[in-house]
């Protein structure tokens, strides 16, 4: 039903209409008139975060841990520009987001007004779509297909950059929601030649692995669901990337967990001498695939992807097959069985005898100490004490980030938020108070470094005002722990600028925060201080102080094959020597 | 340079140069989401046209001339389609014979022996001159882009002082559509 109303209340009937019950944000000068209609209408509720980052990132984590799309709300000029490494980050994750920004009145636009900014202009490489709204007549076409752009095919970050005349301008309102898009049409349904010929491939290998990815989760739970009746059906081995985890079960005999950079001994030898790669919604990231040249040599590799531009862009696929990873699966499932298929039982029993042989290995195995917590203990803990919980984890960035992959464990999609393609620092704790304001009930957990959560901390008062008791759990090493591995590995453990100097008493900085404060730095004490945090209501920071020294490990180093991984045992001391020259000039 | 981070050289994929036409929403940023996307990746244009073709519908056809080994050209077509107002991208190269043409005028400034020259050559190579004065001609040629180049080396010694090209613009032969 069309009705008229302002561009303001135009923005608030359309987050109605697409169901939308929360949104993050900060008002200022150019979204004033939003501001006001926000107020005098309840459907939705705003939340006020400290910094338009955070508002981004919490926006991430609702629509990650919820299957919708996140809504953030922002003023012009450094509103905008301060969303900008979240947008990235949502980006280069797949996150669908719509973020609205404030703008100046059309005809200031051009003349440097104050908080003027060419927000299209700055965010068109950091989005999906953006647009700028110059006339209210198109503003409900817009704010609708915003969401369609944002949530279907590979998913993104949308920006709508509305004036602030088009706001107060009057116009005829109508629920564009369900009207296509003129040009946009995402490839969901594959091509059952390429089906055919992937299921041809699956059935007559030797050494097959399944290597999936976020797009499993952006598919939505029927698609996980599919993808464990798949891998069981075949009996293949499973592994994940950082962003795919929780897809498959952990606890699954067929799961060899992680791989990449830090993934597992097993997943990366099995990939480097798989003879059949299923890639489902994994874009073959230099984190996964190392050495590019010595890349998986032997295989043949399926790739999935709803994306074209993923497919062919690292690595060459052999069967390329474009579509919805949900729908793929669901062909994939149906042809094995209607084709009556079996997996070559001879050859895959040989194949995961010499996994077994690699697990042997028992590559995250490391050396516990009695006066002091190991960060991969403190994790293992965290683990075993809330494992019968609700339990929603995130992540900042660095060491604790890839600790939290290797020693959390997840056994359904959406409860891992970490930030996997940007990599950005201050991710976690905002992201925990998106994934709390969706699941209210949940136990959600930010695990930190000490250096990464002082990028946001402002929004521990975001925390403490919707009294959102989220938990931030902080492995305190007093380093930027990752690139002082790194100084270790490459530049002679020359500690520039890594040491976190002067840092907070974080049991203070919570109470401060009006939340909770909790240290610990004994092994014994540690699962009652964890319980202690757990029981607590409200929001805590759990400094925990471990290990000053430990390092990630396993490692493929930089310029190095999957079967050249570096692990703990022989890492010892002195890793400076494992990257030669041509590995030290990448990153 | 490689792609990512890791060495992946395959030095002896050879260069080819691909003629895209692509078919697009003419909205504001248009086209700079196209050019900001070659600059962001990393790809080469070597020649680009624009205007919009169809007034009513607010369409526009780009003609872009990139190079780069087969599978580079693959991506640009993937991340060129995956643009929101991207209506349709077409490998002019791969689908089929195509003609291509560009438009250039070429002034000359000169007396005498070289005026004559300058006249004798516009004549050989089909330019038309479009403006002249007792010291000066302005040519117009059309023709493929070689054809211009080599016009232009030609008329060099005749006093060329300036040139304007428009890029070249394409199109299938025959009764196919893009």
């Amino acid at each position: 039903m069309a009705k008229e109303m302002s561009g303001a209340e135009m923005v608030i009937e359309a987050l109605k209409d697409q169901g939308v019950t929360e949104i993050f944000g900060y008002p200022g000068g150019a979204v004033l008139p939003i501001y006001d209609a926000l107020f005098q209408h309840n459907s939705v509720r705003h939340i006020l975060v400290r910094h338009e980052q955070g508002a981004v990132h919490a926006a991430e984590g609702y629509a990650r841990s919820s299957g919708k799309v996140g809504v953030v709300l922002v003023t012009s000029g450094p509103g905008a520009t301060n969303a900008v490494t979240g947008l990235v980050d949502a980006l280069m994750d797949s996150i669908p987001l719509v973020v609205i920004t404030g703008q100046v009145p059309t005809h200031l636009i051009g003349t440097d007004a104050f908080q003027e900014c060419d927000t299209v202009g700055i965010t068109r490489p950091a989005t999906k779509h953006n647009y700028l709204v110059k006339d209210v007549a198109d503003l409900p076409r817009i704010l609708h297909e915003a969401f369609t752009v944002a949530a279907t095919g590979r998913p993104g970050p949308v920006v709508i950059d509305i004036p602030k005349n088009v706001q107060f301008a009057l116009g005829v309102y109508k629920n564009y929601k369900d009207v296509p898009h003129k040009t946009y049409r995402p490839k969901r349904d594959p091509e059952d030649q390429a089906i055919a010929r992937a299921l041809d491939l699956m059935a007559a290998a030797r050494r097959p692995i399944f290597y999936t990815g976020g797009g499993i989760i952006n598919a939505g739970p029927q698609a996980a669901a599919n993808l464990r009746k798949l891998v069981r059906l075949t009996g293949f081995p499973i592994t994940q990337t950082l962003m795919g985890l929780g897809a498959y079960p952990h606890s699954d005999t067929q799961n060899l967990g992680m791989l990449g950079m830090h993934g597992t001994y097993e997943a990366n030898m099995a990939m480097h001498d798989c003879d059949v790669m299923i890639a489902l919604g994994a874009r073959f990231d230099d984190r996964i695939t190392g050495r590019l040249d010595a890349f998986s040599p032997g295989s043949k590799k399926i790739h999935v992807d709803i994306d074209p531009a993923s497919i062919n862009k690292n690595v060459k696929a052999d069967v390329p097959i474009i579509g919805d990873v949900g729908v793929v699966l669901e062909k994939l499932l149906a042809g094995w069985k209607k084709r009556k298929l079996q997996a070559d039982k001879a050859a895959l029993k040989n194949w995961w005898a010499a996994i077994k042989g690699w697990r042997q290995r028992d590559c995250l195995s490391y050396r516990r100490k009695s006066d002091v917590i190991m960060p991969q203990y403190a994790i293992e803990r965290l683990y075993a004490l809330t494992k019968k919980h609700d339990t929603y984890i995130t992540t900042e960035v660095g060491q604790h980030q890839m600790w939290a992959a290797q020693y959390f464990h997840f056994e359904e999609p959406n409860r891992w938020m970490t930030s996997g393609g940007l990599g950005t620092m201050g991710y976690g704790l905002p992201a925990a108070i998106g994934v709390q304001m969706a699941h209210p009930k949940a136990l959600v957990i930010d695990i930190a470094g000490e250096a990464s959560i002082l990028m946001n901390m402002q929004e521990m008062s975001t925390a403490a005002q919707y009294r959102l008791p989220v938990k931030i759990f902080i492995l305190n090493n007093q380093y930027m722990g990752m690139v002082r591995q790194w100084q270790e590995l490459l530049h002679g453990s020359r500690y520039s600028e890594s040491y976190s100097e002067a840092l907070p008493d974080f049991v203070k900085l919570a109470e401060a925060y009006h939340a909770k404060g909790i240290r610990c730095s004994d092994p014994e004490k540690l699962d009652a201080a964890i319980n202690e945090m757990i029981a607590y209501p409200g929001p805590v920071i759990f400094d925990c102080l471990v290990d000053k020294m430990a390092n990630c490990f396993p490692m493929i180093p930089s310029g190095k094959a999957h079967n050249e991984m570096i692990l703990n045992e022989e890492a010892g001391s002195d890793i400076g020597g494992v990257i030669d020259a041509k590995g030290r000039q990448l990153v | 340079m490689s792609t990512s981070h890791y060495p992946a050289a395959r030095p002896d994929e050879p260069i080819q140069r691909h003629t895209l036409s692509v078919l697009v929403d003419n909205e504001p940023g248009v086209l700079a989401r196209i050019v900001g996307m070659f600059a962001a990746r990393g790809y080469n244009i070597d020649s680009l046209t624009v205007s919009e073709t169809s007034h009513e519908a607010h369409v526009s056809r780009i003609t872009v001339i990139t190079s780069g080994t087969a599978q580079k050209i693959d991506q640009i077509k993937a991340q060129l389609s995956r643009l929101v107002p991207v209506h349709r991208v077409t490998d002019l190269t791969v689908s089929g014979p195509s003609i291509e043409r560009e438009l250039a005028m070429v002034k000359v400034v000169g007396k005498g022996e070289l005026r004559v020259e300058a006249m004798r050559l516009a004549q050989a190579f089909g330019a038309r001159a479009v403006d002249a004065t007792l010291e000066s001609f302005v040519f117009e040629i059309t023709g493929v882009t070689e054809d211009i180049d080599r016009f232009i080396d030609m008329i060099q010694p005749c006093g060329l002082v300036e040139v304007a090209r428009t890029g070249v613009a394409a199109m299938q032969r025959g009764t196919a559509s893009t």
